[in-house]
């Protein structure tokens, strides 16, 4: 199962995200890909491959061509995402009411 | 076709206060803990926004005024329970028809020590037909944006 570390790293090469972000507006052979993109076949062929390990993406034959989309399975890399996302507002939430709560003790000895 | 659902996320957290404070800084206090990365604003997020009540705004404001919708108040009832919609997509945008609830409960384990959960559910409706619906990734607070905000969100765990 791909996670959001993987997601994030996958991503983090801006060439990389431009395949992702073509193939977000619609599925597309390599081809197509590369014909959009200054890159190579190869090159597109490399991060597609990354894309795929990390759940971003999925493919599957249609005729002679090898059809690429964004993978609905990416879920798995969303619901990681949040996992991180709600840990670090947690964090500062904790924070922030253990400051409040200790200024209130603070305040009531000063009385 | 296999629908596809995912596990809740559910974090919990312990804190040093009564329930009705934790309860109240999570809600009315929300801009005072809010990370500033957390936002799906074009702008510098100022503030974050729970409007107190049952149907209340979740919301973000920028620093130029501007505000953002994430989601509403589903329930209310402080200090035990809170459910905000998540009405914020894939694509890291507001989008109306889009519910994903997240649970907060706030249950007193001890004098002023409060366990506070967290369950963010129905994540499924995040899935394959409101991203291929709505796959315009390159918007401004699309993509970009939920990378920054994950990446800040990564940095702040590995720097521990």
């Amino acid at each position: 199962m791909a996670n959001a570390q993987q997601a994030l790293t996958a991503l983090a090469d801006p060439t990389r995200r431009r395949v992702f972000e073509r193939l977000a507006s619609g599925p597309a052979a390599v081809g197509d890909i590369a014909a959009g993109l200054p890159v190579s076949r190869p090159a597109v062929s490399q991060h597609l491959k990354a894309l795929k390990q990390a759940g971003l993406v999925s493919d599957r034959p249609e005729g002679a061509r090898r059809v690429y989309r964004v993978d609905p399975a990416g879920l798995g890399a969303i619901r990681g995402w949040l996992d991180q996302f709600w840990t670090v507002a947690l964090d500062a939430f904790k924070e922030e009411v253990e400051r409040r709560e200790k200024a209130q003790v603070e305040k009531g000895k000063g009385k | 076709m296999k629908t596809i659902q995912p596990a809740p996320v559910r974090r919990s957290v312990e804190v040093k206060a009564s329930v009705e404070r934790a309860f109240e800084v999570f809600t009315s206090g929300i801009g005072s803990w809010w990370p500033s990365t957390h936002t799906i604003g074009k702008g510098k997020l100022k503030t974050a926004v729970i409007e107190p009540c049952k149907g209340g705004r979740w919301y973000g404001e920028d620093e130029d005024g501007a505000t953002t919708e994430w989601g509403k108040v589903l329930v209310f009832e402080p200090p035990g329970r809170l459910v905000l919609a998540w009405q914020i997509s894939a694509e890291w945008r507001y989008d109306p028809d889009l519910v994903t609830e997240v649970e907060l409960t706030f249950t007193p384990v001890a004098a002023g020590l409060t366990r506070v959960e967290l369950e963010h559910r129905h994540l499924e409706r995040l899935g394959p037909k409101h991203a291929e619906m709505r796959a315009s990734i390159d918007s401004p607070g699309g993509w970009g944006g939920m990378m920054s905000l994950y990446a800040a969100a990564v940095e702040r765990i590995a720097g521990r």
